[in-house]
């Protein structure tokens, strides 16, 4: 009965990505899309908080988005994995709702 | 007939300076003749929705805050506001809008349909639905 929540908004203009992570269920899954990438970055201001999340809740990026913003795989954090477009819909399918965070 | 669904409308940008917070609105009237199970959420500047005494006039748009007291009418009766969102916001409830309905099993006696909940809570409310419809 878990969640899976999209978020698509840089966490550096917006509190999108802490609000969700705030919310999270134990179990539940976040998947970072769109300008939402940069808050899979190791070595920010947010991401010691983004790392403590991992504890409770599965983070995602999607990989194209993060490749077409020129973010290597070896600059995220490394609990956060990347999927493509096959993988969301995994995640949508594998999880009971789907909640974005706009 | 179709089985009763639980929705969840959540509301997380302040009334004027997007135009989230009206379609929400909308999509909430639109969405209440289909007679489902639905609750809304005010969260982060979502809470801004809710102030009393706005005034919109010389800005040249609608002022629908109103529209949130006749929801009561349409059986939308539950409006979850979230305290941390309130809290950091400097807001108190006495700062919202009274929202009341009329509980027709309990001889139309007339309810708040606002109730605040903790940051806690409201998760475990978003995590008790069937759809998330986010604005």
């Amino acid at each position: 009965m878990s969640t899976l929540h999209t978020v698509n908004k840089s966490p550096f203009a917006t509190g999108s990505l802490l609000s969700c992570l705030n919310h999270c269920s134990d179990g539940d899954a976040v998947l970072m899309i769109e300008d939402g990438v940069y808050g899979a970055l190791a070595g920010t201001r947010i991401s010691d908080e983004v790392q403590a999340s991992t504890k409770q809740v599965s983070l995602y990026v999607l990989s194209p988005d993060a490749q077409a913003r020129g973010l290597d795989k070896a600059r995220y954090l490394k609990e956060i994995n990347g999927v493509d477009y096959d993988g969301f819909v995994d995640l949508v399918a594998e999880h009971s709702r789907t909640q974005a965070w706009l | 007939m179709s089985e009763t669904k639980k929705f969840l409308y959540v509301n997380r940008k302040a009334p004027y300076g997007t135009i989230y917070a009206l379609e929400s609105l909308e999509v909430v009237l639109i969405g209440a003749a289909f007679e489902q199970d639905v609750s809304l959420a005010f969260l982060d500047d979502g809470v801004f929705q809710l102030t009393k005494d706005q005034k919109t006039d010389a800005i040249g748009v609608k002022n629908f805050s109103p529209t949130f007291r006749a929801l009561g009418d349409f059986e939308v009766t539950k409006l979850y506001v979230e305290q941390e969102s309130l809290d950091e916001r400097g807001l108190t409830q006495s700062d919202l809008q009274e929202i009341t309905y009329e509980d027709e099993d309990d001889d139309w006696a007339e309810k708040p349909s606002i109730h605040i909940v903790s940051r806690s809570q409201m998760a475990g409310i978003m995590a008790d639905q069937d759809v998330v419809l986010s604005f």
